[in-house]
């Protein structure tokens, strides 16, 4: 099947009005006979639910957690972006385009992004009517921030908890819905499989995580918002229950996986203390606003670090390497995430990490603090020179700011970051990479749309910071009802979908199959010890830096380690009631094939973009020796993956980018 | 270091469930509380014996799904923060540590320490909302300047994670805190006045149905939250519903 | 505002009124006890004034004890249903960590001062309405001169009642303690103009129930 991204007609910045102008429309007494499914509650899955709702849909609504607000959509710290221009700094829906399709390293679609650019002021507008605390300033206006990658600041937030207050905005709209009726919720309920009835997506089959009851739903369309894969590498920033089985499954059913090799890796995280490890903490990119990144200069002074002899406080600033400041002086602290990441690992592969294990280095925050003494002290008719006191100001400025970060490093790490710079390495944080949807955030399955994170539209091949916030609502508020609409148009006669179809039936013993499978496999190793191993295989191999021969290797050991996995995993306990390990060992099967997939997409992209860097494609001479090396000949269209069975059989199509309003060039940060 | 746990088990919401012994070796002081479980989930798998039943997902602190009642106090002995935050540097080498359930009659239990909250969820869906369709035509997000202490004051009630350690602590099982939480954040800003009657009153009433017991204002919810929500949210709250009860 | 009462927040609100009244009676209470440490003379005529006032004993007295009655039975009442809203209790719990002693027991220094109320209205109530309107003698008289300073020192000679007294008033404190601030946390008053509240609910909740006891220990040891 050849690939349509169906984006329309007319200059970009027309684009959008022109195709909903154009649309076929649901009326009002209708839409009350059409069901929607939408899987998945975080900022894009909540944000469509709600509106669908309010629009006359009947919504059915799944997560796999305990209530929807507990999406992992919660965790994002920083902020969301919107091309306001409250700050009058030049900001406009161009810049905001423009700048996100830099920094996607030109790998992601131009109208897509245009139009996102175009509705992220829509969504402060909305957020604010909601009820969202934004942070605001003295004079009652809303602030803004600044964020990696752009010469703007047009970043909103609240606090470090703009995920959490937007989230809860969402819910709060879902909830009125779901009181009202036009939502009914199933929480704790995993989605295990959709159901694609003469070509079109009509249902899914779930398991109640309270009962191990396995549920047929059916609908006249299925929204997946479920969010990012970044737990293939078993660490990563994302929550415990994040998964790909939901995308996974509906790649199986037809869905194309698109870029599933882009990933991204944030700068600033809590270094991995041990083998024990569950998860790693991300600590918001708005610190490197005040924060700044260094490590010693000198060998023997990283020595002296590590075994405790030196406090890095205690280094003086000569003996220091500003290495972001060094190599990126325009940008500096505030360079995109991945290039951030690659010159952390840099160093630290040089041998220059601060911490026991190597990998780590330092996030300093007491020029910061200094600066801002300084200017309360001044602001305040306060002694400038008193050390003590403009340390104090200072601080209390930082507090505020980042209040909440500080105490959650000092509980993670026991040390004060205010006294000592903090440590940080690079983690696994978001994936780029997903189902691949046309500008309708259709997938290649009628009537099967996917939204968020989990699909692949608009971050390229690198996100910037607070644009995955903006991106899930955006998809979820103010573009799929409108896309879903012009398809269910078609679908007013059709009436209940039954769940009593062959499709349902097959999809269903699919699922039970699958699960006495592993129920009755009495194997002799845990699920998590599988997937502690696919992520060791996806870091070393798979991870910052990419080769021929590892992704080689990759593709074999996932492969080899899968075969193991069904034969050997061990899974306690029985369908019928509350069964985490059953739950886990669904998810790492999915992983144990994505994993495999996503080497695959690495290994034939032999270009460096984004979160995608080869080691064999990187800048020989010149400026920008070292830098990532783009191949926009061979490499500039979407790699969409058709499933074939094994992951290996899988297909390529691929998806021409074209580049009519940014010129591609090389993505400078110098 | 070693630890005896002594952790509820429970088969299912009808079992009657009970104390059981576990001892875990090798525990790192750099481990968090869930961590320390992990190792011994592993270890029972092993043993071919039942994993204990936990909420967790973010384990950052933010999404409010961990619980657990630790020594006696919701999320464990430390100060603002929640159980998967909980390092085992709190504990010493041969502590005993209970691991309970949150306990409730509005949180009935589902396995071992797993408890129901969506009694929390239909509190909210009684009021806990701004009435606003989702158009892209509301008004500016700046056409109304909002007082930078009252938007703080806001947002610092609308941290709330809706964990349910206010319910847990407080000896009442009250969910005054959580609930007044939500009324606060909305009867502070001006968007939220407009439904301020009809909101405080149907969430109260909510709430009461759920089987929440009634708030003696002894402050333990305030002290266990891990959010540091203020108890001037259910003084507000109480003004709140007596405007609005004076209203009708 | 009908049914108010149905409501967790309509009866913390009417326990706190109520609560609030009490404690105006209680400072009153004093204020007329304290008149008995300086003059016999005064504390008899304003007793006889309080005894025999018509505005008194038929509007307030009977408000007094509505308040009384209805204050400790909504105590119970809301004890109960708090009892209710957890089936099972924890195996350790560490209340000290969060949380006062005095707010976590309301209901046993509550019914302490009901012993000690019905104990103080076996001493001087019933008497009082024995005197006054069975037998029929509103002159408050006796023996040539007023009885109540007179009463008042005869109740104070036995050790044990005095050391009733004290116990009772110190479970009083410690109910006041906890109960002063709460009363006006449930009426919705603690915001940033309530900041000096609290300082002065605890002096409130130290210094009358001490002076009560001084009061009685002074009369003691004066007799």
């Amino acid at each position: 099947m050849a690939l349509d991204s169906k984006i329309p007609e007319g200059p970009i910045a027309d684009k959008w009005t022109n195709y909903k102008n154009n649309i076929n429309l649901v009326n009002p007494a209708n839409k009350r006979n059409i069901d929607v499914i939408v899987v998945g509650t975080g900022l894009a899955g909540g944000s469509a639910s709600a509106t669908l709702a309010e629009l006359g849909y009947n919504v059915k609504a799944f997560c796999f957690q305990d209530s929807p607000r507990r999406a992992h959509s919660i965790a994002a710290q920083g902020g969301i972006n919107a091309a306001k221009n409250y700050q009058g700094d030049g900001d406009s829906t161009y810049r905001l385009f423009y700048d996100t399709v830099k920094g996607g390293d030109y790998r992601s679609r131009e109208a897509n992004v245009y139009r996102l650019a175009e509705v992220s002021a829509n969504i402060i507008d909305q957020c604010v009517a909601q009820g969202v605390p934004f942070a605001r300033e003295y004079g009652g206006y809303l602030d803004n921030r600044s964020f990696g990658g752009v010469l703007v600041s047009r970043t909103f937030y609240a606090a470090g908890q703009t995920g959490q207050q937007l989230l809860l905005g969402a819910y709060s709209a879902m909830n009125r819905q779901i009181g009202r009726g036009k939502i009914k919720m199933y929480n704790r309920h995993e989605m295990l499989d959709v159901v694609v009835v003469d070509g079109k997506a009509r249902g899914i089959i779930t398991r109640n995580l309270i009962t191990g009851e396995i549920e047929r739903h059916s609908a006249h369309a299925v929204v997946l918002g479920t969010g990012g894969y970044g737990n293939v590498f078993f660490l990563s920033t994302n929550a415990m229950g994040s998964n790909v089985t939901a995308a996974w499954k509906a790649h199986k059913r037809g869905a194309y996986f698109a870029n599933p090799c882009y990933t991204q890796i944030h700068p600033t995280c809590i270094p991995v203390s041990g083998d024990h490890q569950s998860k790693l903490t991300l600590m918001s990119e708005s610190l490197r606003n005040d924060g700044r990144i260094w490590v010693p200069k000198r060998k023997e002074d990283v020595e002296a670090i590590r075994s405790g002899k030196l406090k890095p406080k205690e280094l003086k600033e000569e003996d220091r390497d500003y290495y972001l400041e060094r190599r990126y002086p325009a940008f500096g602290n505030l360079v995109p995430r991945d290039v951030a990441s690659r010159a952390a690992k840099e160093r630290c592969d040089a041998g220059f990490g601060v911490n026991a294990t190597g990998e780590a280095v330092f996030l300093d925050f007491a020029s910061a603090i200094q600066r801002y003494g300084k200017e309360q002290a001044l602001i305040h008719h306060l002694d400038v020179n008193d050390a003590a006191l403009v340390k104090k100001l200072g601080q209390e400025v930082v507090k505020n700011k980042y209040g909440n970060l500080f105490q959650m490093y000092e509980k993670i790490v026991d040390q004060d970051p205010y006294n000592t710079p903090m440590m940080i390495y690079p983690a696994v944080h978001y994936t780029m990479g997903g189902i691949w949807v046309d500008y309708n955030l259709m997938t290649t399955v009628p009537g099967l749309y996917c939204i968020g994170e989990a699909n692949f539209s608009d971050h390229g091949a690198n996100r910037l910071g607070a644009s995955a916030l903006m991106q899930g609502l955006a998809d979820g508020y103010f573009v799929l009802p409108y896309t879903i609409g012009d398809y269910l148009s078609n679908d007013i006669r059709t009436g209940p979908i039954s769940t009593d179809s062959k499709e349902f039936e097959e999809a269903e013993k699919g699922v039970r199959d699958q699960i006495n499978h592993l129920i009755n496999n009495k194997g002799t190793h845990t699920v998590d010890h599988f997937h502690k191993k696919l992520g060791k295989i996806m870091w070393n191999k798979v991870g910052m830096a990419r080769n021929v021969q590892g992704l080689t290797e990759a593709i074999k050991e996932i492969k080899e380690l899968r075969a193991e996995f069904w034969k050997d995993v061990k899974v306690p306990g029985t369908n019928e009631e509350f069964n985490d390990e059953l739950a886990k060992a669904g998810r790492v099967a999915d992983y144990l094939e994505l994993g495999e997939l996503f080497a695959k997409d690495a290994l034939h992209r032999e270009e460096s973009c984004g979160g995608h860097f080869r080691e064999d494609a990187v800048e020989l001479d010149g400026e920008q020796k070292g830098e990532a090396k783009r191949d926009d000949e061979n490499f500039a269209y979407v790699a969409a993956w058709e499933y074939k069975g094994e992951p290996s059989d899988a297909v390529l199509h691929k998806e021409d980018l074209e580049f009519k309003d940014i010129e591609l060039k090389q993505r400078s940060y110098k | 270091m070693n630890l005896t746990l002594k952790i509820w088990r429970q088969k299912n919401a009808k079992d009657k469930g009970g104390l059981v012994d576990y001892k875990v070796n090798d525990v790192s002081p750099d481990m968090s509380f869930l961590e320390m479980l992990d190792v011994l989930n592993e270890d029972l798998i092993n043993k071919d014996e039942e994993p204990v039943a936990f909420d967790h997902d973010c384990r950052e602190g933010i999404c409010g799904m961990c619980s657990l009642y630790i020594n006696g106090e919701a999320h464990g002995p430390d100060r603002g923060v929640t159980t998967c935050q909980l390092h085992m540097r709190m504990f010493k080498d041969g502590d005993t540590i209970y691991i309970e359930p949150f306990r409730a009659a509005a949180f009935p239990v589902i396995k071992d320490l797993i408890v129901d909250r969506t009694s929390f969820d239909r509190i909210q869906h009684a009021g806990g909302f701004i009435s606003v369709n989702t158009s892209g035509n509301t008004i500016d997000a700046n056409a109304i300047p909002i007082n930078k202490h009252d938007a703080d004051t806001a947002f610092d009630a609308a941290t709330c994670i809706g964990c349910g350690a206010c319910v847990a602590s407080c000896k009442n099982s009250s969910a005054m805190l959580f609930v007044s939480a939500k009324v606060s954040q909305f009867a502070l800003l001006p968007q939220g006045k407009i439904e301020a009657t009809d909101r405080v009153l149907n969430m109260v009433k909510q709430m009461d149905d759920e089987g929440f017991g009634n708030c003696t204002n002894t402050g333990a919810c305030e002290v266990e939250c891990p959010k540091g929500i203020s108890l001037e949210n259910i003084a507000r709250m109480n003004r709140e519903y007596l405007k609005a009860s004076l209203k009708g | 505002m009908s049914g108010i009462l149905n409501s967790s927040i309509g009866r913390k609100f009417a326990m706190a009124l109520s609560a609030l009244f009490l404690m105006i009676f209680l400072l009153q209470h004093f204020a007329i006890n304290l008149m008995s440490v300086f003059s016999a003379d005064t504390f008899n005529e304003v007793s006889h004034f309080m005894g025999t006032n018509w505005l008194i004993q038929f509007v307030m007295q009977p408000i007094l004890m509505f308040g009384v009655l209805f204050h400790f039975i909504m105590g119970f009442v809301l004890e109960i249903r708090n009892r209710k809203a957890r089936h099972i209790s924890y195996a350790k719990n560490n209340g000290a960590a969060n949380s006062t002693w005095m707010s976590r027991n309301m209901i046993y220094s509550g019914l302490f001062i009901l012993i000690f109320l019905i104990i103080h209205f076996l001493d001087f109530w019933f008497p009082e309405i024995n005197t006054k309107y069975i037998i029929g003698d509103m002159s408050g008289m006796h023996d040539g001169e007023f009885r109540y300073f007179h009463e008042l020192q005869e109740k104070f000679v036995p050790i044990w009642r005095v050391a009733l007294y004290c116990i009772g008033f110190v479970f009083l404190a410690l109910h006041l303690l906890h109960g002063f601030n709460s009363a006006f946390q449930s009426v919705g008053a603690n915001n940033k103009y309530t900041k000096g509240l609290k300082g002065f609910g605890k002096a409130y909740a130290i210094l009358i129930p001490l002076g009560f006891i001084v009061i009685a220990l002074f009369h003691h040891f004066n007799h």
